[in-house]
C-alpha cells in the first residue's frame, strides 16, 4: 500500500506539467493554430520561473510565495514567447509546424548561450525546494488525505484550479464558443463578425500562458527547481501534444490522459521501489522507453477516427471567403 | 538588360534564392546583435571570424557538412510529399548504430568492410523512417508525433544496446572504443581534417535525388500528393504506397548521415570516431531541418545550404576564440529557420515595395505632362 501512495504522490505533480501545457494545445489548437513551439514555450517560462527563483531565493520571501510569483514570470514569459508564433503563423500566415519548430530550436541554445556567459553552467542551478511535507489538517483524512496532501506540491492544486477555470472559458463562455468556431471554420466565423485574426491571437496567447506555467511547475515538481538548457524539458512538450490528442481536445479527457501518462513515466523511474517488477530484472531503459511507446500504441488506435478541429494548420486567408 | 533582371525575378527558382538570401541575412543581423550586446569590444573581430572562418578550414567544412548534407535530404525530400519528417535525428542515430554495429562485430575483407557499414548505416535508417510511413499511411497518426516519439525511442534503444555490448562500449570511458581501420572510410588526405570521400557519396545521392524527383514516374507522384492529396487521389495515384516508399528513402538519407558521421576517418592514426550514449537526441537531425528550409526541399539548394550552414558553425567555432560560446550558431541557425518560414511573404513585401518604388518614380515623370493636356 505504501508503494501504491508513493507512486500517487509522485504521479501527481508530473501529470500537472502534462495537463497544463496539453490545455494550452487545446486552446491554439481548437483556435486553429498548430503549436508545435510547446516544448520551446515551458523552456522558456521555466528557465525565466528559475531565474527569478535564483534571484529572490536568498531574500526573506515565503518559500510558496516565490512559487506563486515565479508562476506569474513564467506565464508571462510563455505569452510574450508564443507572441512569435501568433506573428509568424497568424499574422504573416507562414508554415505552423516550421514556424513552431524554430521557435524550440532556438530556446535550448538561447539558454547554453546566456547560462554559459552569465552562470558558467548548463542552466540556471536554485537550492529553493517548494516540497509540501503535509498540508495541515488536510493530510489528517484517511486515504485521501494520504494520497492528496503528503509528499506533493502545491502547483497540483493550482493545475486543478486552471483546469476548471479553463473548462469554464472554453464551454461556458461567448469567448470559448467563437474560439472553437475558428478552428472548425473560420470563415463562416468571420462571416458572422468574429475577428478570427484575434481568435488566434488569444488561443496561442492562452497557451503560451499555459505552456509557461507548465514548464516552471515542470521544473518545480520535476527537477527539484532547476533547468538545463542541455536536458531541457525532456521532449514534455511533445508528450503533452500527444495527451492533448489522446484527450480528443477536451479538458476532462485531456486531465485523464495526462494521468496516464504520468504514471508510467512515475512508474518507469521508480522501479528499483516497486518489489515485483524489480524482480522481473529487465533494463531499466525499456521502461524509460515506456511513455512514447505507449504513446505510439494509443495513437494507433485513437487516430483513424480523429476529432481534430477541421481548420488547425491552415493559415486563416480572408481574400479565400 | 531590365527585361532580364524582371525575368530571373519571375522565376521560382529565383524567388526561392532572394527569401533564403533575405532570412540568412536576417539570422546574422540578429546574431550580429547578440554578440554586441554579450561582449561589445570583439563583436566586430568575433562576427568577421564567424562570417570568414570556414574559409581557412575547407577541409572541415566539407567534412560537417555530409552529415547534414544526409539529413537534410532527409528533411527536404520528405517535405516534397508534405511530410515532415522531424524524425531524421532517430534515423540518423539508428543508422549511426547499424553502421557501428558492423563496422565492430562483422569480420569481412578490408576492401568492402566500410562499404558494408554504410550500407548497414543506411538499412537501419530506412528501418526507422518505414515506422513513422507506415503509421502515417495505415493508421493515420500525425508522422510528426509519431517521428518525435520514435527520436526518443531510437535514441533510448541506442544507447542501451550499445551500454550493453562489451565490444563496442568501453565503460569506464562512456564512449565506444576505436572502430578498426578498415570500417573507416577512404580519408582524402587533406592535412588536420576528417574530410573523407562520403561527401562526394552525398552529392551523389543528392543528385539522384533530384533526378528521381524530377524525370520519374515516383518523383511526380511524389510532388502531385504534396501540392494536393485529393486530386492525386482522385487521378488514381496509391497514396498510401507513396507515402511508405518517401517516409523509407527519407529515412534512408538520414541513415546514411549517420554512418558518414561515424565512420569518418580519425586525424590520429589508430584512433576514430566515437559515440557517446548521453540521453541526448542527435543535433545534427535539427540541423537538418534548416538545411532542408533554407534549401527549399530542392536536393540541389541542399547541397549549397549545408555547406553554408557548415560554413557558418566553423566559423562559430572559431569565434569561441574572441571569448563567444559555439552556441550561438544554433541561435543564429534558429533564427535563419523562423524567418525562412515566411521569407518567401517577405520576399514579396519586399519586391512590391522596390516595385513601387519604381512605378512612383516614372509617374512622377508622367505627371508634369498630364495637367497641359487639361489645360
Amino acid at each position: 500500500m505504501d508503494t501504491f501512495y508513493y507512486l500517487i504522490q509522485n504521479t501527481l505533480p508530473v501529470a500537472i506539467p502534462l495537463l497544463l501545457v496539453a490545455l494550452g494545445g487545446m486552446f491554439s489548437e481548437r483556435s486553429g493554430v498548430i503549436n508545435i513551439a510547446l516544448e520551446g514555450i515551458m523552456l522558456f517560462g521555466a528557465f525565466f520561473g528559475c531565474l527569478f527563483v535564483y534571484f529572490v531565493q536568498s531574500t526573506s520571501m515565503d518559500t510558496q510565495g516565490i512559487l506563486l510569483l515565479g508562476m506569474l514570470v513564467a506565464a508571462t514569459a510563455g505569452f510574450l514567447y508564443s507572441l512569435l508564433l501568433s506573428l509568424a503563423a497568424v499574422t504573416m500566415k507562414a508554415d505552423q509546424t516550421i514556424t513552431g519548430t524554430a521557435l524550440n530550436m532556438l530556446v535550448p541554445a538561447a539558454i547554453l548561450l546566456f547560462s554559459k556567459m552569465s552562470f558558467n553552467s548548463d542552466g540556471i542551478t536554485t537550492n529553493k525546494n517548494f516540497y509540501v511535507k503535509e498540508v495541515p489538517a488536510l493530510s489528517e483524512i484517511p486515504v485521501l488525505g494520504k494520497l492528496f496532501f503528503q509528499n506533493t506540491y502545491i502547483t497540483v492544486y493550482i493545475g486543478i484550479v486552471l483546469l476548471v477555470i479553463s473548462a469554464i472559458v472554453f464551454y461556458k463562455t461567448k469567448f470559448g464558443l467563437r474560439l472553437r468556431a475558428c478552428g472548425e471554420h473560420p470563415h463562416a466565423a468571420d462571416s458572422v463578425g468574429i475577428n478570427v485574426y484575434f481568435m488566434r491571437y488569444a488561443g496561442v496567447s492562452l497557451s503560451g500562458i499555459l505552456g509557461g506555467i507548465g514548464g516552471f511547475f515542470y521544473a518545480v515538481g520535476v527537477m527539484n527547481g532547476n533547468t538545463n538548457g542541455h536536458t531541457g524539458v525532456a521532449g514534455f512538450g511533445f508528450l503533452a501534444l500527444a495527451v492533448m490528442i489522446f484527450g480528443q481536445w477536451k479538458p476532462f479527457k485531456i486531465l485523464l490522459a495526462a494521468l496516464f501518462f504520468a504514471f508510467l513515466r512515475t512508474v518507469a523511474y521508480s522501479i528499483a521501489l516497486i518489489p515485483f517488477l524489480d524482480a522481473l530484472n529487465i533494463n531499466q531503459t525499456y521502461y524509460k522507453m515506456l511513455p512514447y511507446v505507449a504513446t505510439m500504441v494509443v495513437l494507433a488506435f485513437t487516430s483513424k477516427k480523429s476529432r481534430a478541429p477541421k481548420a488547425e494548420g491552415i493559415p486563416y486567408d480572408k481574400g479565400l471567403r | 538588360m531590365q527585361v532580364n533582371i524582371k525575368k530571373a525575378g519571375k522565376s521560382k527558382g529565383f524567388s526561392a534564392f532572394t527569401a533564403a538570401l533575405l532570412a540568412v541575412l536576417l539570422g546574422l543581423v540578429f546574431g550580429y546583435i547578440i554578440m554586441t550586446i554579450a561582449s561589445p569590444a570583439n563583436s566586430f573581430l568575433g562576427f568577421q571570424k564567424l562570417l570568414m572562418g570556414g574559409f581557412k578550414r575547407i577541409g572541415d567544412v566539407f567534412y560537417y557538412a555530409t552529415p547534414i548534407l544526409m539529413t537534410g535530404l532527409a528533411v527536404g525530400f520528405a517535405f516534397k510529399m508534405g511530410l515532415f519528417n522531424i524524425g531524421a535525428s532517430g534515423q540518423y542515430t539508428m543508422g549511426m548504430f547499424f553502421a557501428l554495429y558492423v563496422g565492430f562485430m562483422w569480420k569481412l575483407p578490408d576492401s568492402v568492410h566500410w562499404l558494408v557499414c554504410v550500407l548497414a548505416g543506411m538499412i537501419g535508417g530506412m528501418f526507422w523512417g518505414l515506422i513513422p510511413g507506415i503509421f502515417k499511411a495505415l493508421l493515420n497518426v500525425n508522422e510528426v508525433i509519431t517521428s518525435i516519439m520514435f527520436n526518443y525511442i531510437g535514441m533510448y534503444l541506442v544507447d542501451m544496446l550499445i551500454q550493453g555490448n562489451a565490444t563496442m562500449y568501453i565503460s569506464s570511458k562512456t564512449r565506444t572504443s576505436y572502430l578498426p581501420a578498415s570500417a573507416q572510410m577512404p580519408s582524402l588526405g587533406i592535412t588536420n581534417s576528417s574530410v573523407n570521400i562520403s561527401i562526394f557519396i552525398a552529392i551523389t545521392a543528392a543528385l539522384i535525388l533530384f533526378v528521381v524527383l524530377n524525370k520519374t514516374t515516383f518523383g511526380y507522384e511524389l510532388k502531385a500528393t504534396g501540392f494536393n492529396k485529393y486530386a492525386s487521389a482522385y487521378a488514381g495515384m496509391n497514396g498510401k504506397r507513396n507515402i511508405i516508399l518517401t517516409m523509407a528513402i527519407a529515412g534512408a538519407m538520414a541513415g546514411l548521415g549517420g554512418a558518414f558521421a561515424i565512420l569518418a576517418p580519425s586525424t590520429i592514426a589508430g584512433s576514430s570516431m566515437t559515440y557517446e550514449p548521453v540521453s541526448v537526441i542527435a543535433a545534427n537531425g535539427f540541423n537538418g531541418i534548416a538545411v532542408a528550409l533554407l534549401g527549399n526541399s530542392s536536393p540541389i539548394g541542399i547541397i549549397f545550404s549545408a555547406l553554408f550552414v557548415s560554413h557558418i558553425q566553423r566559423g562559430g567555432t572559431l569565434a569561441s576564440l574572441y571569448g563567444y560560446k559555439p552556441e550561438i550558431i544554433d541561435v543564429v541557425i534558429a533564427v535563419i529557420i523562423y524567418f525562412s518560414a515566411f521569407a518567401m511573404l517577405m520576399n514579396a513585401m519586399v519586391g512590391n515595395l522596390i516595385k513601387k518604388l519604381f512605378s512612383k518614380n516614372q509617374s512622377e515623370k508622367i505627371l508634369p505632362a498630364d495637367p497641359k493636356e487639361e489645360a
